[in-house]
């Protein structure tokens, strides 16, 4: 086992005004790990990833994030090219609705290649292999790497979004509702591709989701938040078969069984 | 009515050579400036004309160059504007010139130290057509996020097999910046590397200069397996033989014939002169 | 005598059910438990004494109010009732295996792949992996023309083979079993107990749950009662 965690929180806190978005967040991520953080609307899930994925500076604590070089660093302390850098190669982010992760006007496998040409990448066949092979990876036919994403299902976009962001093997990736607005059929599909790529790839993933189903089939790890505040965290199965929290107890046996 | 020298105010043109020397000291680099109004409208050279008026001093001796004729509306207005308000001397020759205001061409012959080259820009962002929001631009500028311009090259090489941008073809200078060299045609891409004239660029209508310093570094992007490549021709110069210049088609018959010409007069004409001397000789 | 798998000291576990009017169910307390490799311990006791909360709370799968839960993994201890989530995730991936009562469906995913995945974590071929997953299901009677179909229209005793066949494929040093051999037949039932025989012979710690005394009787080395531990209503 690694002696550093990749993703140091502590007490992440994030304000709207006066009104508490996310509070005294704390805990450590190691590699392969995926947490899962669950809440309802208003919960600061959202809040909480966008403040991890340095899009969104907390107002108290830190996030410090294992660099290749440098060992924990605070992400809020790096320049702002380092930390840009680290969203383009060690970090990924796919985003609710793959348009915003997306170039629509521009091919499928100029958009999974863009990442790779961003870090030097200036060999157009060897680019263009490897668009290919990704999109083999995430069940897209090869046939459609030169049409653009405006074309594709809802489902095959976020398939591209998540090929996107895989190609230049980030250690992290953040999710935020992989699944929402899909259908049912396509979000098992995805949720099933993303189960096999984290384990072949070893990622650590942070998913933020409402859905119990996919953090039950996804995460390792569980946080349930409420009004912006962690409730309850440990094992998924163990929150989830063994919820302590007032809380949690009303979401787990809230979800509907099919 | 009389005007201040080359029409615009002496703060003006301070202002503007401030602009000019931060752009000649980071070369490729887009530097804003507060643009004048000038007397005629965007999208006629008013970007350049500022660079030129804020550059001319009164030994200068100034030809105007657009598509690389000196004869076109457009060059024949701008040169009388500066003959007027600056009372310089102006030519048609390439090597009498101590500056050249041009527009969409580089000329063929070889320019020597001590002049300048002043490009009429358009857009002068080479990342708008993906990033529409400036702020955004300058960021990428600023941290060297140019992945974006090779995903426009790539896709070329997609549709239609190679690169096919023919104008306006975007360089890195120095190593550093991407620029847009104007709308000149790739096939004057090479002449801006190593230039010993010193290259400037002036955008009217966005409002940047920006500079290449002579003998500075200038390449075109490509990709190792599909290297940056000028244009060729199958024919030579109908009137002067020339192989080498950029040529013209002209079509001269409603049925469709058509000729092939310099498009740089200058050149064309000393040429044509050449041989005329030859063949009597 | 045999190196000791599992010991357990002076657990408690109590349910809060605020859901219901914050009624608390205490099920045990000053629980001590010990388990050597090469046996198969039984917990016994009558329906709802807590014999599936102490097999879930040996996995982490249930929490404890007090108490230790000691396991050995890799050569050292691993309190399982207090130890770093990814201590724990560890302990399951290399040193415990747990096969539930019910087969856990996953949409999509075929058979021989749910059951190929334990040694494919482990980081064996992929093709290897689904050979052996094919052995095992061969073993346990699935017949082949289930292995490339997702679970979820499986009978409920196929459904269980599958889930036994992925709880004894990566030969785990401790297993826990809840109720293995609820949904088979007579016939399958054998197979299992074959199975958890070689396992024991191989020196495997084993705790389980058995309704079928028969099964009991043939696998088991002992019984724990959960009954003393229990907290008078």
């Amino acid at each position: 086992m690694s002696e550093q965690p990749l993703l140091r929180v502590e007490q992440l806190s994030r304000y709207y005004g006066a009104r508490p978005a996310c509070v005294d967040v704390t805990f450590d991520l190691w590699p392969g790990e995926v947490m899962g953080v669950v809440g309802e609307s208003g919960s600061g899930k959202t809040t909480l990833l966008n403040c991890l994925s340095a899009r969104l500076k907390p107002d108290s604590g830190r996030v410090l994030y294992d660099t290749r070089h440098h060992g924990l660093t605070d992400i809020y302390g790096m320049s702002e090219a380092e930390r840009r850098l680290l969203m383009r190669t060690d970090w990924g982010l796919v985003h609710q609705n793959p348009r915003d992760g997306l170039r629509l006007s521009v091919s499928a496998g100029a958009n999974i290649g863009e990442r790779l040409m961003a870090v030097g990448a200036r060999h157009y066949g060897n680019i263009r292999q490897e668009a290919v092979s990704w999109l083999g990876r995430v069940e897209i036919d090869e046939e459609r790497i030169d049409d653009q994403p405006r074309a594709f299902s809802g489902g095959m976009q976020q398939r591209l979004q998540i090929a996107r962001n895989l190609v230049t093997k980030p250690r992290i990736v953040f999710m935020d509702e992989p699944t929402g607005g899909l259908d049912v059929s396509v979000q098992a599909r995805l949720l099933d591709l993303l189960r096999e790529l984290v384990s072949q790839l070893g990622l650590s993933v942070v998913v933020v989701t409402h859905d119990l189903a996919v953090v039950r089939l996804l995460a390792h790890r569980l946080m349930v938040m409420r009004q912006g505040r962690v409730v309850e965290t440990g094992l998924t199965d163990q929150v989830l078969d063994d919820p302590q929290h007032p809380y949690t107890q009303l979401l787990v046996s809230s979800v509907l069984q099919a | 009515m009389s005007y201040n020298f080359a029409y615009l105010d002496e703060q003006t043109k301070r202002m503007l050579r401030r602009t000019i020397l931060k752009a000649v000291a980071i070369p490729g680099y887009q530097v804003p400036f507060g643009a004048r109004e000038m007397p005629m409208p965007h999208g006629w050279g008013t970007g350049g004309i500022q660079v030129t008026a804020a550059i001319i001093g009164a030994d200068d001796t100034l030809k105007v160059i657009d598509q690389g004729a000196d004869d076109t509306t457009n060059a024949v207005s701008i040169r009388q504007f500066f003959a007027k308000t600056a009372g310089v001397a102006t030519t048609t020759r390439t090597e009498d010139a101590s500056i050249i205001q041009t527009r969409h061409r580089i000329p063929e012959k070889k320019l020597h130290e001590g002049q300048i080259l002043v490009y009429q820009v358009p857009i002068p962002e080479p990342l708008r057509w993906l990033e529409p929001r400036e702020t955004e631009t300058r960021k990428m500028h600023a941290l060297s996020e140019y992945g974006a311009m090779h995903v426009r090259l790539y896709e070329d090489i997609a549709t239609h097999g190679r690169i096919a941008t023919a104008y306006d073809y975007p360089v890195q200078v120095n190593g550093r910046y991407i620029m847009r060299p104007s709308p000149i045609p790739k096939f004057d891409n090479p002449k801006m590397d190593m230039n010993p004239a010193l290259q400037l660029f002036g955008a009217g209508r966005e409002k940047r200069i920006y500079a290449v310093p002579p003998y500075t570094k200038v390449k075109s992007l490509d990709f190792d397996d599909y290297p940056f490549e000028v244009q060729t021709w199958e024919h030579s110069c109908a009137l002067c033989g020339s192989e080498e210049s950029f040529l013209d088609e002209i079509i001269t018959s409603d049925q469709g014939d058509r000729m092939f010409v310099c498009s740089d007069s200058d050149y064309c004409q000393d040429r044509q002169t050449a041989g005329r001397r030859e063949a009597a000789e | 005598m045999n190196d000791i798998a599992i010991e357990v000291g002076g657990l408690a576990k109590q349910f809060r059910l605020h859901t219901q009017g914050d009624v608390a169910i205490e099920v045990f307390r000053n629980l001590d438990f010990q388990v050597r490799f090469g046996e198969c311990v039984a917990l016994h006791g009558p329906s709802g004494c807590g014999k599936s909360t102490l097999l879930r709370a040996l996995y982490a799968n249930y929490t404890v109010g007090a108490g230790s839960i000691r396991v050995r993994h890799c050569g050292a201890w691993v309190d399982m009732a207090n130890a770093e989530p990814r201590a724990v995730l560890s302990v399951r991936r290399h040193s415990m295996g747990y096969v539930s009562q019910f087969l856990r469906v996953i949409p999509r995913v075929p058979a021989l792949e749910i059951v190929a995945e334990p040694l494919r974590l482990h980081g064996i071929d992929a093709a290897w992996a689904r050979e052996r997953a094919s052995a095992m299901l061969a073993r346990l009677n699935v017949p082949e023309r289930l292995w490339n179909l997702a679970p979820a229209t499986f009978s409920g005793g196929e459904q269980q083979r599958v889930n036994i066949a992925r709880g004894f494929i990566a030969e785990m040093p401790i297993l826990l079993l809840d109720e293995p051999t609820a949904a088979l037949d007579a016939a399958n039932r054998a197979i299992v107990a074959d199975l958890i025989l070689e396992r024991k012979a191989a020196g495997t710690a084993i705790v389980g749950i058995f309704h079928d005394a028969e099964i009991r009787e043939q696998v088991c080395d002992r019984m724990f009662e959960i009954e003393p531990f229990k907290v008078a209503a």
